[in-house]
């Protein structure tokens, strides 16, 4: 493996885009602009920015101080201040950051918001979260957005329409009465063609991982890759640049027949593919990456890079009909799905990325992942005959994260796939 | 009967008639009265509790979850709820909404259905999407038994759950002045019964406990009297409700079966749209609990409220471990109680701990502080 690691030209716009942004945000009392704090799974960026607001997400503010270090002292801060150990870290992290000053990954603060957007999608502990911001915030208004579930594995019209009143009567009069600005649906709508570049893109990018080598890591590299569209750029024509400008050096990379970039370089033999299901580790995220790596094990598909949209199966936004849209932007996310769209989602991807293995990481902190995953193992394994690894971790509480354990069980999983490889290869 | 697991006097019921439907719905509140006027019996699902030995359900479950719902799988996969023709699963948190997806997995019952109680309080918003919610749940059963639910049948069900929800307040009310006549445990089991029998039956009961209690037994004992908070979803074993009363304290309130008195007061019965009246009760008569975003009427004054209602010493918050939708309400209430001058302690417990010297030690030294002060510590503060 080279330990020469270039940048490529993506990562550096992506860089000078994040980094534009928390100037942007650091600056907002300055510029009078207003700033709006959301989740990320149904984040509705494009309407935010329509009204020239701007959006911060405690959740990734939470991941990047789990990146930084930083997460542990946080969440103790808020174990201090009465919150329990066994809930979300990160709204422990999120609270332990607003204890300490609310400074952001550029070391710049990160502005109060001036409206709570609760996109309730997915995860019922965001509720519980914004109730917790409320209280520390007071006074800053509470826009609801209740996402319903797909529990009976569709979209139905009611649920769509149950969404768009809740856009038009509470959602956008806020948005308005916050912003000083009127609702401007034809901005809306360029930007959701904007949106829908994107996620073709996103599509295409995380498509090239049926090629062999493949030319990507789908968990590592593409937490990375998601960031832009998660973090506050959709609708924008800089996701555009940056997505365009990646899918390029992914398609250089499939023509050169190069394997992943990871932090120590590209990674020469695949030895692995794998499926993986639940989100990273952010507080050892680098040591955590390495010990698949350094094994030769690629991740050609994982559910985490859906949890902020689900565009596998069709869903583009459309632009024709803004609001609807939104809705059903919001309704696709990955941890909006029923179980089992999520195992057939899952099987999907573990056969069209010709996955080796499927492996899971459970989280501690998520419920909205973790409860039901034991059972998708089992049912991936019962329908695909594939082997299954699990291991467990926290997003940002570094107490969780046992290397030495993780590495034994990812020794034992690395071990039963060579050993089918074996068999399989048998004549 | 109340911790029947074998839901016998359900089935025995169901088997009485052929168009009988039997329901099970998970906490925490549920209208039963849609299943009762579809000639049905809508069974509250409350886990195994201490009762069931848990052999399959942590194969389906990481330790860092709570326990009911892998009680619930394991009572599943040994056939408990054989006979059993639907389940409903209210939203309430990522634990249950899942569960739900399990049920299908498994192919439990003819019908599962997640119940997305609407967060928007508006009635031609949220109220629209609900009473569409119930709607579906009554296709459901329609398509199984055939009854049309009429708009009488509808409003003398709705009236019978009106009666159901009245007696158990009477009950808190008479033990808010005179808790020793009816210890915890017993209300919470004559309560609890609630859920595994027919509303008919359960109102006979009531009525009687009622009367019963409505005249002097037993002897007022010096304890505490006190708000349990935090244990509306999975269910605290009944030795622990015995333990806070051998420590000293009168439990004169608490969220145990919240989804039995879920509705503050009547719904309309001689509405000629009798969902809509149950839609309405719902957005507009909702309680204090984790699971309703609280616009414009916050928990920690809700909470208040209710203190100063029932005339509480000091509050004890339970909460189940790894119970994201009360632990985190905890701190926002707890910081109330702080600013108020009220008192209060928390613990943590599992529906199958057996073991409460620790919390009867911590309770016991809650209640005795509260004994050594001798004026009422809310009068001024309130
Ligand atoms: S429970 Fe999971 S999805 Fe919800 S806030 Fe926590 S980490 Fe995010
Ligand atoms: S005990 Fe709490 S976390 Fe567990 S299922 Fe009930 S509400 Fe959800």
């Amino acid at each position: 493996m080279s330990k020469e690691v270039a940048k490529e030209r993506s990562m550096i716009i992506q860089k000078e885009m994040i980094t534009r942004l928390f100037k942007e945000l650091s600056g907002a009392r300055e510029t009078g602009k207003k700033v709006v704090y959301t989740f990320v799974p149904g984040n509705i960026s494009e309407l935010i920015l329509s009204f020239d607001m701007l959006p911060v997400y405690p959740e990734i503010n939470a991941l990047q101080s789990g990146m930084r270090k930083k997460s542990g002292e946080y969440i103790r801060n808020a174990e201090q201040h009465g919150h329990s150990e066994d809930v979300c870290t990160y709204v422990k992290c999120d609270v332990g950051m607003m204890l300490n000053g609310n400074i952001g990954p550029t070391g710049e603060k990160i502005p109060n918001p001036d409206l709570l957007l609760l996109s309730y999608t997915g995860c019922f502990t965001f509720l519980k979260w914004f109730e917790t911001l409320e209280r520390l915030y007071p006074g800053v208004p509470i826009a609801m957005l209740h996402t319903p579930y797909q529990e009976a594995h569709k979209i139905t019209p009611d649920m769509t329409a149950y969404m768009v009143k809740q856009l038009k009567e509470e959602v956008i009069p806020k948005m308005e009465q916050v912003s000083g600005n009127k609702y401007n649906e034809e901005k809306l709508k360029l930007m959701l063609q904007n949106s829908s570049k994107v996620e073709d893109y996103i599509i295409k990018i995380f498509d090239t991982t049926k090629n062999r080598p493949s030319p990507i890591d789908a968990y590592f590299a593409g937490v990375y890759y998601i960031g832009p569209i998660n973090s506050g750029f959709r609708g924008t024509p800089e996701a555009i640049d940056y997505y365009a400008e990646l899918y390029n050096e992914i398609l250089t990379r499939v023509e050169k027949k190069l394997g992943p970039i990871t932090p120590e370089g590209e990674m020469e033999e695949e030895r692995f593919r794998l499926v993986v299901e639940g989100p990273p580790n952010w507080t050892h995220f680098r040591e955590f990456w390495k010990l698949f790596y350094d094994m030769g094990a690629v991740i050609v598909a994982s559910s985490y890079t859906k949890v902020g949209g689900v565009y596998d199966m069709g869903f583009r936004v459309n632009p024709d009909k803004p609001l609807e849209s939104l809705a059903e932007y919001c309704m696709n996310c990955y941890t909006n799905l029923n179980l089992q769209q999520r195992v057939d989602l899952l099987s999907k991807c573990i056969t069209d990325y010709h996955a080796d293995g499927f492996l899971v990481n459970s989280i501690k902190s998520c419920n909205s992942f973790s409860a039901g995953q034991l059972m998708i193992m089992q049912q991936l394994e019962r329908k695909l005959e594939i082997p299954i690894g699990f291991i467990e971790s926290d997003l940002v509480d570094p107490r969780y994260f046992s290397y030495s354990n993780i590495k034994n069980r990812l020794e034992s999983f690395f071990q039963m796939l060579k050993q089918r490889k074996m068999i399989q290869t048998l004549p | 009967m109340a911790f029947d697991l074998s839901f016998t006097r359900a089935r025995e019921w169901k088997s009485q008639d052929k168009d009988r439907v039997l329901v099970g719905h998970m906490p925490v509140y549920f209208p039963r009265e849609i299943i009762h006027a579809a000639n049905g019996l809508a069974v509250g699902i409350l886990g195994g509790g201490d009762k069931k030995l848990i052999i399959k359900g942590d194969a389906y479950y990481q330790s860092y979850i709570c326990h009911i719902p892998r009680s619930i799988i394991e009572l599943a996969l040994d056939k408990h709820f054989e006979g059993f023709d639907g389940f409903i699963f209210p939203s309430i948190c990522d634990v249950i909404r899942n569960l739900s997806g399990m049920f299908q997995l498994l192919g439990e019952g003819k019908f599962v259905k997640y119940l997305d109680f609407p967060q928007n309080f508006k009635y031609h918003i949220g109220g629209t999407f609900y009473r569409h919610e119930l709607q579906t749940v009554l296709d459901e059963v329609y398509k199984l038994n055939g009854v049309k639910v009429t708009t009488a049948r509808l409003n003398h069900s709705i009236g019978l759950f009106n009666l159901n929800r009245h007696l158990i307040n009477q009950l808190y009310d008479i033990r808010q002045e005179f808790p020793w006549r009816l210890t915890a445990a017993d209300l919470y089991h004559v309560v609890r019964a609630g859920n595994v029998i027919p509303v008919e039956e359960h109102n006979e009961i009531l009525s009687e406990v009622v009367q019963l209690i409505g005249e002097e037994i037993g002897d007022p004992m010096d304890k505490i009297r006190v708000l349990v908070i935090g244990a509306f979803c999975e269910q605290p074993p009944a030795g622990l409700i015995r333990t806070i009363k051998l420590a000293g304290c009168y439990i004169v309130e608490d969220d145990f079966l919240l989804g039995l008195k879920w509705i503050q007061g009547d719904i309309d019965t001689d509405s000629a749209e009798p969902l809509e009246a149950i839609t309405k009760a719902y957005l507009d008569k909702s309680p204090l609990s984790s699971s309703v975003f609280d616009v414009g009427n916050t928990k920690e004054a809700r909470l208040v409220d209710l203190i100063r209602h029932r005339k509480v010493d000091g509050v004890i918050f339970a909460a189940p471990s790894f119970c994201d939708p009360a632990l985190l309400d905890h701190p926002i209430l707890q910081k109330e109680c702080n600013d108020k001058n009220i008192r209060f302690i928390s613990f943590m417990y599992s529906e199958n701990t057996g073991q409460f010297k620790v919390i009867k030690e911590q309770v016991g030294t809650f209640s005795d502080s509260i004994k050594l002060w001798d004026e009422p510590v809310l009068a001024d503060s309130l």
